[in-house]
C-alpha cells in the first residue's frame, strides 16, 4: 500500500461530491436556512394571549385586575361575558386562550377578608403553551393581590430574577449549538451511510475491494470529505448566526471547532458502522436516521431539557453522542467556560469517538457476503 | 386497469421482499412514539438550588422551606459567598440560585418589604423560564403568609386572598404526551412517505430500470399510480400501526372520530407522496433524492407547530405557514384527537390539504414527463 494510491482515492472522492451541484448547494444552504428559522421564526415563549372574560358582578376588585391584564402587553381581552356559558364555543373554536371567571361579589368578598374566588381556564391542548400562559397569568393575579396586600399593610418581597448566560431567552441562542450537531449529524452520519451503501448496491465496493487499498483506506478515503464538507458546515452556521443574530461567543472558538471536529467524527463513524450493517441505501439512510438523527435531536436536550425526562430515557440520552456536544457547544458560546468546567464531557465525547471508530473498523470486513 | 393491477403487485411485492427495510418500518413508530412522546417535554420536575442566605433568620429559613417543601427544588450546595454560586453554575452543578441578603428579616419586618434574588442558568431557556415561575409563585405566597401574619399580630384584621383555581381545557392533566402524539403521527407518516417514494423511484433512475419503462407503451399516470398506491397504503398502515401503540401503551385519548382522521391522511398523504415524486424528478442519486427531501421535510417541520406553536411566531413568518401541508394536517390530528372536532369543523383544512395535495401533483407529474422525455 502506497501513500499515492490512498491520495488518489481520497481526491476521487473530492471529485464526486464537488461534481453534485444539487447535493452541495443544498448542504450549504441547509445550515443557513436552518439558523434563519430558528432565528426569526420559532420561538418557544407565547405572546398575544387571547383572554376572554366572565365577571357577573363588575365591582372595584374585580375591574382592577381586568385593566392589569389588559395592561400587560401580553394579554389582550377579546371577550367579556356575563356568563361562562359562551366559553366554551369560544374555546372550541380557538377565539380564546385563556378565560378568567370571577365568582359573584369577588370585590365584596375580597372586603370581608373572605377568600374570593377566581377560576382561571386555559387552552391545554398544547400542555406547553397551556401551563406558561397559566403561569403568566397567576403571575399578574398575584402582582394585583401583592398590591392590595400592601396597601392593607401586608408584606411584599420582591424578587429579582437574572436569567445567566442568555438574558433574554433568546432561542436562537440556545438552538444553535443544537443546530451545529443536527448539521454534523447530517452530514457525517447520514451522508457516509448512504455513500457507503451506495458502493454495495453498485457493486464497485468489490472492485474497491481488490485493489491495493486496505479497507481502513476505503474508510478514510470516504470519510474525509465529508468530514471537510461537515467542518464547511460548521463555519457557515456559526458566521450566519453571529453576524445576523449576534449569538455570543464567550469562549475560545478554537476550542468550539476541535470539539465540533471531534462530534464529526463520532457521528462518521457511526455512519460507517450503519453502512457496513446495512444491504441497501433506503436501509442505510432509515437505520441512520434512527439510530442518529433522532436521538441527536430528541434526546441530546437540543428542544427539551434532559431534566425532564423520564429516568430511562436519561440514561439513554448519555449514550447519545450530540448530548454530550451540545453541554459543550452551550458552555463554550453561552457561558464562555473551557476545559476545566467541560473536561468530563470531552473526555465522554473523545471516548465515544475511539470506541466507534474501533467498531466501525471492526464491523467494515473485507469480505462479501 | 389490468397493467396497473400487475405494477401494483410488482412494487408491493419488492417491498415486501426487503426484509431489512420492512422492520424498520415498523420498528420506527414505536421507536420515535415511546422516546418522542416521553422526551417531548417542558416540564421541569425537580431543579437544583444553591443556597446563598446571608441573613440566616428565622424568615430566611422558612422561605427556604417553603421552596424544599414544593418538591420542586432540591439544596444541592449551600455557602455565605457568591463565588461558590458562581462556580456551581458554571460546572452545571445547579439551575438556580437563591441569594438571601442580610438584614432581610429585618427589612420585612421594619419596612413591610424584603428582597430576594433569583439567578437562573438559562442556558436551557425553556427550562428556566418554568423554574422562575414556580419559584416567584412560592416566594409570592409565602410573602402573603407573612403579611397575614404580621397583620394579626398587630391586631389588624387579615386580608382577603384570591383563591385561584386552575383548569386546562381538554387535557386537564396537562399531558405533553397527548399533545405530541399526534403531530409525531404526521411527521412519522411524512417522512416514510415522502422519502420511501422519492428514493423509490431514483432507484430505478439509478439502475437504469427507469429508462427502460420510457419505453415502454405504459401511460405516465399509470406509472405515477403504482408507484405511489403502495406507499400510500403502507403510510396508513404506518399511521394506524402507530395509534395503536398510543392508544394501548400510552393511553393516548382519541376523543374524535378515528374514520375521519384516516380520511384526512388518505387526503394529506397525496401532497406528502407528492413531493417525494417531485423530488425524484430532479434527483439523480439516491443520495440526493434522501437530501432534497429531507432538507423540504425539515423546513416544514420546522414551521408546522410541532415543536414551537406557530402562534408565537411572527406575523410573516405565520404567513407563510398557512402554506405548509404539514401544519393544517396536525392541526386536524390534534383538533380531532384531543377536541374532538367533527368534520365540520376541520372541512375547510381538509379541502386545502386537498387543494394542496393536486396541486403538488400535477406539478409533479408534469415535471416527470418533462424529465423522462
Amino acid at each position: 500500500m502506497n501513500a499515492g494510491a490512498l491520495r488518489a482515492f481520497i481526491v476521487k472522492e473530492f471529485r464526486h461530491i464537488l461534481r453534485d451541484r444539487q447535493t452541495l448547494t443544498i448542504l450549504l444552504l441547509m445550515p443557513l436556512v436552518q439558523v434563519v428559522l430558528f432565528g426569526f421564526a420559532l420561538r418557544s415563549d407565547v405572546r398575544d394571549v387571547r383572554l376572554a372574560v366572565v365577571d357577573p358582578t363588575p365591582d372595584y376588585a374585580s375591574t382592577a385586575l381586568r385593566a392589569r391584564f389588559a395592561a400587560t402587553d401580553r394579554f389582550r381581552v377579546v371577550a367579556t361575558l356575563p356568563t361562562t356559558a359562551l366559553l366554551e364555543p369560544l374555546f372550541r373554536r380557538g377565539e380564546a386562550d385563556a378565560a378568567l371567571v370571577f365568582e359573584p361579589d369577588f370585590g365584596a368578598r375580597l372586603g370581608r377578608s373572605e377568600p374570593a374566588r377566581l377560576l382561571l381556564a386555559v387552552d391545554a391542548s398544547d400542555p406547553n403553551t397551556g401551563t406558561t400562559v397559566q403561569n403568566y397569568a397567576r403571575a399578574v393575579i398575584a402582582a394585583q393581590e401583592t398590591e392590595w396586600a400592601t396597601a392593607r399593610g401586608g408584606v411584599r418581597i420582591a424578587t429579582d430574577t437574572r436569567m445567566r448566560f442568555n438574558p433574554t431567552l433568546e432561542s436562537v441562542n440556545l438552538f444553535v449549538p443544537g443546530l451545529i450537531a443536527l448539521v454534523l449529524t447530517l452530514v457525517s452520519a447520514m451522508m457516509t451511510a448512504i455513500s457507503l451503501s451506495r458502493e454495495k448496491e453498485r457493486g464497485t465496493m468489490e472492485v474497491l475491494l481488490v485493489s491495493p487499498l486496505r479497507p481502513v483506506h476505503i474508510i478514510i478515503g470516504k470519510v474525509l470529505p465529508y468530514l471537510a464538507l461537515a467542518f464547511a458546515n460548521v463555519v457557515t452556521a456559526l458566521l450566519a448566526a453571529w453576524a445576523v443574530f449576534q449569538v455570543p461567543f464567550r469562549g475560545s472558538v478554537a476550542l468550539l471547532l476541535a470539539a465540533s471536529l471531534v462530534y464529526s467524527m463520532v457521528s462518521l463513524a457511526i455512519g460507517v458502522f450503519v453502512a457496513a450493517r446495512t444491504p441497501s441505501q433506503r436501509g442505510a439512510m432509515l437505520a441512520a436516521m434512527l439510530g442518529t438523527l433522532l436521538p441527536s435531536t430528541l434526546l441530546s436536550g437540543m428542544i427539551f431539557p434532559i431534566a425532564s425526562m423520564p429516568a430511562p430515557l436519561q440514561v439513554l440520552s448519555s449514550i447519545v453522542p450530540a448530548r454530550w456536544f451540545i453541554v459543550v457547544a452551550r458552555g463554550i458560546m453561552l457561558k464562555g467556560v473551557g476545559v476545566p468546567q467541560l473536561w468530563q464531557e470531552l473526555a465522554v465525547l473523545s471516548f465515544m469517538t475511539l470506541a466507534f471508530m474501533a467498531l466501525a473498523v471492526r464491523s467494515f470486513k473485507p469480505r462479501l457476503g | 386497469m389490468r397493467t396497473l393491477a400487475v405494477l401494483l403487485r410488482k412494487e408491493f411485492a419488492q417491498i415486501l421482499r426487503d426484509r431489512f427495510m420492512l422492520r424498520q418500518i415498523i420498528a420506527m413508530p414505536i421507536v420515535q412514539l415511546v422516546v418522542l412522546a416521553s422526551a417531548a417535554t417542558f416540564e421541569v420536575k425537580t431543579a437544583r438550588m444553591y443556597l446563598v442566605d446571608r441573613d440566616h433568620s428565622a424568615t430566611s429559613r422558612a422561605l427556604v422551606d417553603r421552596l424544599r417543601a414544593s418538591g420542586r427544588f432540591v439544596v444541592s450546595g449551600a455557602s455565605p459567598s457568591m463565588e461558590g454560586a458562581n462556580a456551581a453554575m458554571l460546572e452545571r452543578r445547579v439551575d438556580l440560585i437563591v441569594g438571601i441578603p442580610a438584614g432581610f428579616e429585618r427589612d420585612v419586618v421594619q419596612t413591610r418589604s424584603g428582597r430576594v434574588q433569583l439567578v437562573l442558568n438559562a442556558e436551557d431557556g425553556a427550562a428556566a423560564g418554568v423554574t422562575q415561575a414556580y419559584a416567584a409563585q412560592i416566594i409570592q405566597a409565602y410573602s402573603r403568609e407573612l403579611g397575614s401574619r404580621i397583620a394579626s399580630d398587630a391586631g389588624n384584621g387579615s386580608v382577603g386572598r384570591v383563591e385561584v383555581r386552575t383548569r386546562g381545557w381538554y387535557n386537564p392533566q396537562l399531558d405533553y404526551r397527548n399533545y405530541m402524539v399526534p403531530g409525531i403521527l404526521v411527521q412519522l407518516i411524512t417522512v416514510i412517505g415522502s422519502l420511501l417514494t422519492a428514493m423509490n423511484i431514483v432507484r430505478e433512475k439509478e439502475i437504469g430500470t427507469l429508462e427502460q419503462l420510457s419505453v415502454t407503451p405504459l401511460p405516465r399516470a399509470t406509472f405515477v399510480a403504482a408507484k405511489l398506491l403502495p406507499l400510500w397504503f403502507i403510510a396508513l398502515v404506518e399511521l394506524a400501526l402507530g395509534l395503536l401503540v398510543a392508544r394501548f401503551l400510552f393511553d393516548v385519548p382519541m376523543v374524535g372520530s378515528i374514520p375521519l382522521v384516516f380520511a384526512a391522511a388518505g387526503v394529506y398523504l397525496v401532497a406528502a407522496l407528492g413531493i417525494g415524486l417531485w423530488v425524484s424528478t430532479v434527483a439523480q442519486t439516491q443520495q440526493q433524492a434522501m437530501f432534497v427531501t429531507f432538507f423540504i421535510i425539515m423546513i416544514y417541520l420546522l414551521m408546522s407547530g410541532l415543536f414551537t406553536p406557530v402562534r408565537s411566531m411572527p406575523d410573516w413568518a405565520q404567513w407563510i405557514a398557512q402554506a405548509n401541508p404539514m401544519k393544517h394536517f396536525i392541526h386536524v390530528m390534534r383538533a380531532v384527537m384531543l377536541k374532538g372536532a367533527g368534520f365540520a369543523d376541520v372541512a375547510g383544512e381538509i379541502a386545502l390539504l386537498g387543494a394542496f395535495g393536486a396541486a403538488v401533483l400535477s406539478l409533479a407529474v408534469r415535471q416527470h414527463g418533462r424529465a423522462s422525455g
